[in-house]
């Protein structure tokens, strides 16, 4: 309960980095953000209600909302595991490991889809294993999935990192002289500390998947209804010069994202704050 | 706390150099960036050096390298002056957006009237601009051909081989593709005629064909890639130029197969009066339209696989251009305002392909 | 002040961790294992495919690729984003993470996902809103093009849309790593007599320097590499408002693939040049500490 008693503004400099905060926020953000708000509303509620509501449109959200789910919650673990041997082991070529793990962010997302869909495509390399057993990778739902995750993977590896990095060795250290098991020492001492890094990770890969376009276009396949994802939908409506209809479908995206990462946000805390009262 | 509020003018101040500095090496990266492009000698001579900016649609973009070359040398001879075009390329519904928001080109060449229209909607350019231009302000035309595989393995012919069951068929998605629109339409045309323009069985045709696509891409490029680098589907339905340019780049995998019956796709060129009146360009962007039909760009046209308008031209090319019955948008569709509405709006005639339940 | 900084950490360079604070050595292996395995397919398989479309033409080509003007004015436009971006991303990233996690205030979770938003946003999107902000049709477009004012269609523009996707990449980094770090060691340092800029660079900035120098490498990998909202901001015009990305898209729709991919693969070479960076900035970091500790 050490946080309850401490004052406030004991430190400085609040004011000025919350005023910074707020205002280059406001400048790249929030402002832009607003116009696209606005030019949604030019729609009259009906207009609206309809537009995102189109069954075309719905079976792309559900889509976009599967494939990012299911590729955040594979990127937790592939995330921890990548994160852990990084941080807790020695091994030849860790350093070029580690470099690697950047690359999806630095390759621009096109390259990444092209790249995804020579290998998964049924006359790619991977693509061709799973073709004689009636398995379709590239142009389906599974396609845009891993795209998700070769996107995600350095979100979670990248937070939780760090946190393992500083995480003192003495907790541990003193499990360990209790006698406590690896395992047992794993899941009660360090796990709890790296629950806030992986929902972080988790919410960011899945409000990246959600929006992401360049790289998923490629291996789609972008059959309506079935593998159509929404940001396809919303360059279709600009394509018919429907920006208030492309805004619109945005908006929901938004909101969608906004909510979880949200809800997010505010477990994290909570946990956090639970952890930081023990 | 005075150094707190020292710090704080600190970071506004670095704030402001970054910005100030970011501007300043704006304009040098650009100004770098323009001495890059090929311009012809700065040989200083009496007219100024003129700068014009095409934004133009994908496909184009051999004929345009070839083109600018040619007009830039014209224009020397013309008037001792330089010019340098610049040139940018993209799907054609972007880049008429770009250009309505406020891309400065001082000609567009896009794939359909449509887009031109939208630019012209938004008081841009002139609403008639179809007749500032001969030929509907098309210097060049195009069809809509059949890209198949080598030796013609699925024995395709014609429209109606497309809906055979087991034939797969690769276009780019007409909503988002403006000569995907040209696809749709020139199938459309076939289906009227065989089935004497009852609406029921047309839709019916266009319906069969498209579940035969596996892969809808949203642009051109991207479906000629999947056809070609994928190896996925049996045809490609592909500009004439598309398809001649596929399978000069990727040599004798493929074959064109011309049907009985296509549309003739008019990539219309104008002038946009708002930003050459602004510039001060007018002379030279008509010149450079102009140009497209005289014999020289007409046979750059011609070689980068266009139909030329200019007979002779055409003539010389003949055995490259097979002749076929061709419907045009404006005679059979009502011109693409129309086509537009009951076809590829929201809720047209496309959309109910792919309505659940069907 | 030395005590506080100076608890004993699991760095990057720090000795084994002690044997009764590790795995069995079946288990590292088997660990260390499937981490390869999937740092194959999911990472190393796309850069082969890059790797061998790059070089399919052979070295000359490869070379005449990126020796191309227009590659190079759309490197030097990439740079000069990034150059842009990161450091004022950076500052806002710290700023950020000060107010939020050593201080409590209403609508603290309001404002952290507010800055996640960016993250949420379609690239295209990211685009889309400064084409509505600035554009022609828009609210000021017109003052704008009247003063002669370039934004979108120009550099300004493509930063702009860059600085956006790549928003909340240090905050992001940074907030959870503070957060677990609590203020102790400052109000500490604040009790000591410390004032507001040395309780952060000595404090404060020790403790961080791995999150903050992570985040400044995602976010510049990013920002060389965005696509989607560049391109909508971008008007294409070649030599001029071309990234590199675009640059690649172009050449890819040229069907000059081996030359799309040559350029790609630069873009991977600047990421691993970042990564040397971090290297050396690790290698000094550790001795700067450890000449503290003495």
């Amino acid at each position: 309960m050490a946080a309850k008693t401490r004052t406030d503004r004991a430190l400085p400099g609040f004011r000025l980095t919350l005023g910074f905060t707020v205002l280059y926020l406001s400048l790249i953000v929030l402002i832009p953000l607003a116009a696209l708000v606005l030019h949604s509303a030019g729609l009259t509620a009906g207009q609206w209600w309809d537009t995102v509501t189109n069954a075309r449109v719905a079976a792309s959200y559900k889509l976009s909302i599967l494939t990012s789910l299911s590729a955040a919650f594979a990127n937790i673990f592939i995330g921890l595991l990548l994160a852990w041997v990084l941080v807790r082991y020695r091994f030849p070529g860790k350093k070029i490991i580690d470099g690697l793990i950047d690359l999806p962010f630095a390759l621009p997302t096109a390259v990444a889809g092209i790249a995804l869909t020579t290998i998964y495509a049924p006359n790619g390399w991977i693509g061709s294993l799973f073709e004689p057993l009636g398995i379709k990778i590239a142009y389906s739902p599974l396609g845009i999935m891993l795209a998700l995750i070769f996107i995600g993977t350095p979100f979670v590896v990248r937070t939780v990192q760090p946190v393992l990095q500083e995480l003192e060795t003495d907790t541990e250290e003193a499990a360990a002289m209790l006698g406590a098991y690896r395992w047992r020492s794993f899941l009660k001492v360090i796990l709890p500390e790296l629950i806030s890094p992986l929902l972080t990770g988790f919410a960011l890969a899945f409000a990246r998947g959600i929006g992401e376009y360049g790289s998923v276009v490629f291996i789609s396949g972008n059959m309506p209804m079935k593998t159509e994802i929404a940001p396809l939908l919303i360059i279709t409506k600009l394509e018919q010069y429907e920006y208030a209809q492309a805004a619109a479908i945005a908006v929901v995206l938004l909101l969608i994202s906004f909510v979880l990462l949200l809800g997010i946000n505010f477990a994290q805390r909570r946990s956090s704050r639970r952890s930081n009262a023990v | 706390m005075t150094r707190v509020k020292f710090f704080g003018l600190f970071l506004v101040a670095v704030l402001l150099i970054a910005m100030l500095s970011g501007c300043g090496s704006n304009k040098e990266g650009t100004a770098a960036s323009v001495s890059v492009t090929p311009s012809p000698s700065p040989s200083a001579k009496v007219p100024a050096p003129v700068e014009l900016l095409n934004v133009s649609y994908d496909p184009t973009r051999e004929l345009y390298e070839q083109f600018n070359k040619s007009f830039a040398e014209e224009w020397k001879k013309e008037t001792g002056g330089s010019v340098t075009i610049k040139q940018s390329h993209g799907g054609s519904g972007k880049q008429s957006r770009a250009v309505i928001d406020g891309l400065e080109a001082d000609v567009v060449t896009l794939a359909l009237a449509y887009d031109i229209d939208a630019i012209a909607a938004k008081g841009l350019t002139k609403k008639d601009w179809q007749q500032s231009f001969e030929q509907n302000s098309t210097p060049y035309t195009s069809t809509i051909v059949f890209l198949v595989r080598k030796g013609n393995p699925k024995g395709i012919k014609d429209w109606n081989d497309l809906i055979k069951d087991g034939v797969q068929v690769i276009t780019p998605n007409p909503k988002t593709s403006g000569g995907a629109r040209w696809n749709y339409l020139a199938a459309w045309g076939y289906a009227a005629q065989q089935n004497n323009n009852d609406e029921t069985k047309i839709k019916e045709f266009i319906k069969t064909l498209f579940h035969n696509v596996p892969v809808l891409d949203s642009g051109a490029r991207d479906a000629t890639n999947t056809f070609v680098q994928r190896k996925i589907g049996d045809v490609l339905l592909a500009w004439e130029n598309e398809a001649y340019l596929a399978k000069k780049e990727f040599g004798d995998e493929f074959e064109i197969v011309t049907p009985s019956l296509s549309i003739l796709a008019e990539p219309p060129v104008a002038i946009v009066d708002k930003v050459v009146d602004k510039k001060g360009t007018r002379q030279a962007a008509e010149a450079y339209l102009k140009y497209l039909y005289s014999e020289q760009g007409q046979e750059i046209a011609a070689q980068n696989f266009y139909r030329p308008r200019m007979q002779s031209v055409a003539d010389r090319h003949k055995d490259q251009f097979p002749q076929l019955k061709l419907l045009t948008i404006d005679k059979d569709f009502g011109g693409w305002q129309a086509a537009q509405k009951k076809h590829f709006a929201d809720g047209g005639i496309f959309d109910e392909i792919y309505t659940p339940g069907s | 002040m030395a005590g506080i900084v100076t608890s004993p950490r699991a760095g990057e360079s720090s000795p084994v961790v002690p044997k009764h604070l590790t795995e069995p050595r079946i288990v590292r292996g088997i660990l260390i294992g499937a981490a390869l395995l999937m740092v194959g397919i999911i990472i190393v398989l796309p850069l082969l495919t890059v790797i061998t479309q790059a070089l399919s033409k052979g070295w000359e080509a490869y070379l005449s690729a990126l020796r191309e003007p227009e590659a190079l004015a759309a490197l030097r436009l990439t740079l000069l984003t990034a150059a842009i971006a990161v450091p004022l991303n950076s500052l806002f990233g710290l700023a950020a993470a000060w107010a939020l996690t050593k201080f409590r205030f209403r609508g603290k979770n309001v404002l952290v996902t507010l800055i996640d938003l960016p993250f949420a946003v379609s690239p295209v999107v990211s685009g889309l809103i400064y084409v509505l902000l600035f554009g022609a049709q828009s609210f000021i477009g017109p003052w704008l093009a009247a003063h002669n004012i370039k934004i979108i269609f120009a550099a300004p523009g493509i930063v702009l849309a860059t600085m956006f996707v790549t928003f909340p990449f240090v905050a992001r980094e940074l907030i959870p790593l503070m957060e677990s770090q609590g203020v102790q060691d400052e109000e500490a340092a604040v009790i000591l007599g410390a004032r507001g800029w040395r309780v952060f660079r000595k404090v404060t900035l020790p403790n961080i320097k791995w999150g903050l120098l992570y985040g400044m490498i995602l976010c510049n990998a990013r920002a060389m590499g965005e696509f989607g909202a560049v391109s909508v901001v971008s008007g294409h015009i070649r030599g001029e408002t071309n990234t590199l990305p675009l640059h690649i898209e172009i050449l890819y729709n040229e069907y000059q693939f081996a030359a799309a991919f040559a350029v790609a693969s630069l873009l991977m070479l600047l990421a691993v040049a970042t990564l040397i960076a971090k290297s050396l900035l690790e290698i000094r970091i550790a001795g700067g500490s450890r000449k503290h500790e003495h």
